[in-house]
C-alpha cells in the first residue's frame, strides 16, 4: 500500500533557503566585477552579500538539521542529501568569507573560485530542498 | 549590522585562536634584512597584548641611567618637543575614525581597541615645566586646546608649528609662555579624507624655511582603492611662509616620525611598512629621505620585492623604488625618532633613538621598546641597542607603548607613552667623583 503523503519545507525555512540564493549569486557577480575591473568597491559589495547569504544559509541549515532529525527513519534519504549539500555550501561559504577578508587582490583568484562553487552548491541545495519528498518513496 | 554579528563573532573567535605561528625571527636589522617569501593563511596572525597597570614595575633602562615619570594621566600623548627654555610640549590626541567598509573592518577594529588606552584623546598641547632643574616637572598647563589630533611639533625661532590630522598650524611663541596667546593660523590644509594612517609627522629644515610633513597611506595595501591614495604615503615639503607644498618623497607607506640630522641637515624618517604577508614581512625602516625618491609603496617593498596584492601593477614604479637604509624589524611600529648628542653619555652619543609602539599582528610580539641605532660618519653602523624596555612584561602584558622620543639638550630622553598616558624621562646618572677619568 503506497503512502502518497508529500512533505514540503516550512514557509519560513523556504524563505531562508530561497533568500540566500540571490545573495550568493550577487556575491559571485560582484567578485567577477572586481576581478575584471580592479574596482575595489565590488569586492566590498561581495563581502557584505556573502555575510547576508551566510546568515540566511546558516539558519536554513539549522532548520534542515532539525527536519532531518525529526524525519521518519524510512525516508531520510532526500533530506539527508539536501542537508549535506547545504552544509558543504555553508562550510565553503565560511572559508570564502575569510578569503574575502584578505586585502585587495590577495583574495584573488580564490574568492572568485569559491564563490562559483558555493553558488552551484546552494542552487543544488535549493533544488533538493524545494522538491517535494514523497514519504513512501523508499518503500 | 545585526546580521553581521554571528559571522563576526565566529571570525573573531577564529582570529584569536590563529596565533600558533611560532615562526622564528630572522635578523631584520640593518641594510640587508632577511626577507622570507610572503605568506598569509586563511586567517591573519593576530596577537593583541592585554594592557595592565604599571603597579610597582617600571620601564628598564641601561645601567647608569634612571627613568622617571614626569607626567601622568595625560590624554593620549604622542609626540613631544623640548623648547629652548627647557619646557616640554606634549601633543595629545587620537585621530582617524575612518568609516568601516567591510565585515573585516568591524571585527578588526574591535580587536585592536583591546590593545590601546580607553582614554579619549585630549586634542590639546600640554606644557610641562621644571623651574629649578631638579628633574621634577612641577608646573603643568594646557598650552593650546580644541585641536584636531595634534601629532607633529616643530619650533622655528618664535613660531611653533603643530601638525593636526587635517592641517598644519602655526602659533606665535614667546620664551616662557605657558599658554598660546591666541588661536592658531592654518599654514596649509593636509590630506585628511578617510585618514586611515592619520598621524602627521613634522620637522623643520635646519634653516627654518621649510617644514616636512609625513602623510601616511590610506590603507594597508590599497584595499580602499587607488583613488583614495592621492597625496598619501608621501612626505610634503611645505614653504613656511606661503604654505605652498611639493612632494618631497613618495611611496613611503607611513612616515611616522621625521628628524633633521645635525651637521649634514639631511632629512631622516622612520616608516611603518605593510601587514598581512607574514610575521617577518615587511620590516619597518629607518632611512635618510632622498629628495624626489620613491620608496615602493604600494607596488613593492624593500626595493624591488613586488607586492602581488596590488592591481593594477606598475613595473616602472617597482624598478625605480629605493631600498631603505636600515631595517628595524617587522611590525615593530616605529613611531618616534630623535638624533642623539653627547649629553646622552658616550655609548649613546652618536646615533638615533627610535620609539617602537609594538606589534599587534605578530607572534611573538615585537617592538614595545625604545632602541638606539648607533651611527658612524653619519650612517647607521651596527645592530640596535635596547634603551628602554619592559613596556611589555615577561607575563606578556603591556604596561606602556612608546611613541615619540625627544632628546633634551640638558641631557635626557623624553619618551611619550600613549598606553599608560605617561611622559617618561631617561637621564644619565651624574658621574661619580671616583669614576675613571674620561678619555675626552
Amino acid at each position: 500500500m503506497a503512502d502518497e503523503r508529500y512533505v514540503v519545507i516550512h514557509p519560513l525555512h523556504a524563505f531562508l533557503l530561497a533568500g540566500s540564493v540571490p545573495l550568493f549569486i550577487g556575491a559571485l557577480l560582484a567578485d567577477w566585477a572586481y576581478s575584471s575591473t580592479y574596482e575595489i568597491q565590488w569586492t566590498n559589495f561581495a563581502s557584505w552579500l556573502l555575510v547576508g547569504a551566510m546568515v540566511l544559509a546558516g539558519l536554513a541549515l539549522l532548520w534542515a538539521l532539525i527536519d532531518l532529525l525529526r524525519a521518519d527513519r524510512s525516508w531520510r534519504g532526500r533530506p539527508l542529501v539536501y542537508f549535506l549539500v547545504l552544509l558543504a555550501a555553508f562550510i565553503l561559504g565560511f572559508m570564502n568569507a575569510l578569503v574575502h577578508a584578505k586585502d585587495a587582490w590577495a583574495k584573488m583568484p580564490e574568492a572568485l573560485i569559491l564563490s562559483i562553487i558555493v553558488a552551484i552548491l546552494v542552487l543544488v541545495a535549493s533544488w533538493l530542498g524545494f522538491s517535494r519528498w514523497r514519504s513512501g518513496e523508499v518503500k | 549590522m545585526r546580521l553581521a554579528a554571528p559571522l563576526a563573532l565566529a571570525a573573531a573567535t577564529a582570529l584569536l585562536t590563529a596565533c600558533g605561528d611560532n615562526s622564528s625571527s630572522p635578523n631584520q636589522y640593518g641594510s640587508n634584512p632577511t626577507l622570507p617569501g610572503p605568506h598569509r593563511g586563511l586567517l591573519p596572525t593576530m596577537k593583541i597584548a592585554s594592557p595592565a597597570g604599571w603597579g610597582d614595575q617600571r620601564p628598564v633602562v641601561p645601567a647608569g641611567y634612571t627613568i622617571t615619570a614626569i607626567a601622568t594621566d595625560l590624554k593620549i600623548p604622542r609626540q613631544t618637543l623640548v623648547l629652548p627654555n627647557g619646557d616640554i610640549l606634549v601633543a595629545e590626541g587620537r585621530g582617524g575614525g575612518e568609516s568601516k567598509l567591510t565585515p573585516k573592518d568591524f571585527v578588526a577594529s574591535k580587536l585592536k581597541a583591546k590593545g590601546t588606552s580607553p582614554v579619549k584623546g585630549g586634542n590639546r598641547l600640554t606644557l610641562l615645566r621644571d623651574s629649578n632643574g631638579d628633574g621634577v616637572y612641577e608646573t603643568r598647563t594646557v598650552f593650546a586646546e580644541n585641536l584636531n589630533a595634534p601629532y607633529g611639533l616643530a619650533l622655528v625661532g618664535n613660531t611653533l608649528y603643530v601638525a593636526d590630522q587635517d592641517a598644519l598650524l602655526r602659533f606665535d611663541y614667546q620664551p616662557g609662555q605657558t599658554r598660546a596667546s591666541g588661536p592658531p593660523v592654518v599654514v596649509t590644509p593636509l590630506p585628511s579624507a578617510i585618514n586611515h594612517h592619520w598621524t602627521k609627522a613634522l620637522t623643520a629644515s635646519a634653516d627654518g624655511r621649510f617644514l616636512y610633513v609625513g602623510i601616511g597611506s590610506n590603507s594597508n595595501i590599497t584595499e580602499r582603492g587607488m583613488n583614495v591614495e592621492t597625496d598619501r604615503a608621501m612626505i610634503w615639503q611645505v614653504d613656511a611662509t606661503t604654505g605652498a607644498h611639493r612632494q618631497y618623497a613618495t611611496g613611503i607607506r607611513n612616515p611616522t616620525a621625521l628628524a633633521i640630522q645635525p651637521v649634514t641637515n639631511q632629512l631622516w624618517a622612520v616608516v611603518n611598512e605593510r601587514d598581512e604577508i607574514g610575521p617577518n614581512l615587511v620590516p619597518d625602516y629607518l632611512t635618510s629621505v632622498r629628495e624626489g625618491g620613491f620608496y615602493g609603496w604600494p607596488y613593492s617593498y624593500w626595493g624591488q620585492h613586488v607586492d602581488d596584492r596590488v592591481r593594477p601593477q606598475n613595473a616602472a614604479k617597482v624598478a625605480s623604488a629605493i631600498v631603505p637604509d636600515y631595517g628595524l624589524g617587522s611590525h615593530v611600529a616605529a613611531l618616534g625618532l630623535a638624533f642623539s648628542s653627547p649629553v646622552m653619555g658616550a655609548r649613546f652619543a652618536d646615533g638615533v633613538f627610535v620609539g617602537e609602539h609594538g606589534s599587534w599582528n605578530r607572534t611573538p610580539p615585537s617592538g614595545y621598546r625604545v632602541i638606539f641605532v648607533p651611527f658612524t660618519n653619519g650612517r647607521p653602523s651596527g645592530p640596535p641597542i635596547d634603551f628602554v624596555t619592559n613596556f611589555m612584561g615577561k607575563d606578556g602584558k603591556t604596561r606602556g607603548r612608546p611613541v615619540g622620543v625627544t632628546v633634551d639638550p640638558k641631557g635626557a630622553l623624553i619618551v611619550a607613552d600613549d598606553l599608560s598616558n605617561t611622559i617618561w624621562r631617561v637621564t644619565p646618572n651624574a658621574p661619580r667623583p671616583a669614576a675613571a677619568p674620561s678619555s675626552r
